[in-house]
């Protein structure tokens, strides 16, 4: 099992902090992991993205140029990896911030509307972690049980009083996530 | 125990450094390596070892504080990128005259000038052929992982006292920047005065009756003491080539073709390598772990094998001139190279190989 996937949006939605908490999970079940972020302009409030790629072998390339999965968190993001999905490969999407949405056919595409969900609970902190949930529905490449140990590894010690509320959100984003394409 | 932990490439080099006995980090901050820095405050190194992490006034400032420790046989590093390590290199001369050890991370942006902030290896010929002024050799280390990152730090420190020259980590953006699941060595102690005393007699840290003074310096008014000296360097040198020659082979054994890359590169050959043998076409990778000593004979020994070598650099086109080298002409040699910070795709590398090896 080899999962490439690119996380892309906005600089404080969480994008990096998703990445490595699912990577650090990946760690925690034993598996390869990499997690390559861009760095530098994009940091300072612009777009974010990171490439977490989670594997049963040695990861030959942590630098990809098209992945299985693309998590997209607004338009820059759709604009830039939509195409970059492969053929087959799965697009998820939170629809705020989206002016167009994703047009390819040969891709499954779901929507989780997250941010609104974030804002009704008024858990806007976790909303990373109610997309991280709907991934997670659909592709579950790493156990819950290794999840909680990647939150305890990834959130420093002063922050683990918010691990319930993190994954009470990842449960929340399971239920949240609807199809929009799904090929046969 | 080792431990198990996922990191960046700077935060593993830094905590490296630190379990292989660091005494002192002289640095000045600039992306994409200040993690390094930023790292080793955070860790408070002087309560946690009595390490020294400073942050100096200039780059130029911290590769003399380096000077200066190295010559007390201490453990010390600097770390920098592209613009910064072009400011070190008087220093870096120097130490490499004295004949001091010490350690010195490159984490390669792209250039030239202040360049951009993303990866590059457009730093090839500064860390081989000199840099600074004379005739001199850095051990050159290229890592390919974030493991790498960490391991050489130790294996750094061993060569530089093993052979008193200063050793290079010539790194880039990409395995700075990146996140991988890291072991990492016991803690070691620190050099005692006692082991210092013992183990570097040639350290400037205090005369006893029993000895002469000990002087350090890279200069020599008279010339033929400066050739006897150089003579000296060279003969090191070339026992650094005879002894130290590290690399990586993957997929050769068959391989009718071969890239030459190191560090993230070669990590992309690597994928590059999957999407060509999918394709039926037998592709090895040789990754030059040591660029100082390069791998000359093993690479002369693969023109037997393979029928044409792409060298896949972030530059354009350094490495390949050591390859060129070593093929003596035998098989044909090409260079595909992306700069200036952008990264290539694994499937633009397969297209250049067939496009400028197969097909050519």
């Amino acid at each position: 099992m080899t999962e490439e996937i690119i996380i892309a949006g906005f600089g404080g939605q969480g994008v990096l902090s998703m990445g490595k908490i699912l990577a650090y999970s990946g760690v925690m079940q034993n598996k390869e992991v990499s997690w390559m972020p861009s760095y530098g302009p994009e940091m300072r409030g612009g777009t974010a993205n990171v490439t977490v790629i989670i594997s049963d072998e040695r990861i030959s390339s942590p630098i990809l140029h098209e992945y299985d999965t693309a998590i997209i968190l607004n338009q820059q993001s759709m604009d830039k990896f939509e195409h970059t999905v492969k053929p087959g490969g799965l697009l998820i999407y939170d629809p705020n911030g989206i002016t167009r949405f994703p047009e390819r056919k040969d891709i499954n595409i779901y929507s989780i509307e997250a941010a609104e969900m974030a804002g009704k609970l008024g858990l806007s902190k976790v909303f990373n972690m109610i997309v991280l949930g709907g991934f997670l529905k659909l592709k579950p490449i790493v156990e819950m049980e290794y999840i909680h140990k990647g939150l305890e590894k990834s959130l420093p010690a002063r922050h683990h009083v918010m691990i319930p509320e993190n994954e009470k959100a990842i449960e929340t984003g399971k239920g949240l996530i609807t199809p929009v394409l799904v090929l046969n | 125990m080792k431990e198990l932990r996922l990191m960046k490439g700077n935060e593993a080099f830094a905590e490296a450094c630190i379990r292989a006995g660091a005494d002192g980090y002289f640095g000045y901050p600039i992306t994409p390596q200040s993690e390094v820095m930023e790292y080793l405050m955070a860790q408070k190194t002087h309560e946690r070892t009595g390490m020294v992490t400073l942050q100096a006034e200039s780059e130029i400032a911290a590769i003399n504080m380096v000077y200066g420790g190295a010559g007390c046989g201490k453990r010390v590093l600097t770390s920098s990128s592209s613009p910064g390590i072009s400011l070190k290199q008087e220093g870096i001369s120097y130490i490499a005259g004295a004949e001091l050890p010490c350690l010195i991370l490159n984490v390669v942006r792209g250039g030239p000038g202040l360049g951009t902030i993303q990866p590059s290896q457009s730093d090839y010929f500064q860390s081989t052929k000199g840099g600074g002024h004379g005739d001199y050799k850095l051990i050159v280390l290229a890592p390919a992982s974030v493991q790498e990152m960490a391991d050489f730090a130790g294996l750094g420190f061993e060569l530089a006292f093993k052979y008193r020259n200063p050793v290079l980590i010539l790194s880039d953006g990409a395995i700075g920047q990146m996140m991988e699941k890291v072991e990492l060595d016991v803690q070691k102690p620190r050099f005692t005065m006692e082991e210092i005393r013992k183990n570097t007699p040639w350290a400037t840290i205090g005369k006893t009756p029993d000895r002469e003074h000990n002087i350090i310096t890279s200069l020599d008014l008279e010339s033929i003491k400066m050739e006897r000296h150089n003579q000296e360097l060279q003969k090191k040198y070339r026992s650094i080539e005879e002894n130290e020659v590290r690399y990586e082979k993957i997929s050769c054994e068959d391989a009718e073709y071969a890239f030459v890359a190191y560090g993230t590169s070669a990590r992309i050959c690597q994928k590059a390598i999957e999407i060509a043998r999918a394709e039926g076409i037998k592709v090895g990778l040789m990754r030059p772990i040591t660029l100082f000593p390069f791998p000359k004979k093993l690479i002369k020994e693969m023109t037997s094998r393979v029928k044409g070598i792409l060298c896949v650099e972030m530059s354009a086109g350094q490495m390949i001139e050591d390859v060129q080298l070593a093929v003596e002409g035998r098989i044909p040699v090409e260079h595909f190279g992306r700069y200036g910070g952008i990264v290539h795709s694994p499937s633009e590398i397969v297209d250049a190989l067939k496009k400028q090896i197969i097909g050519g």
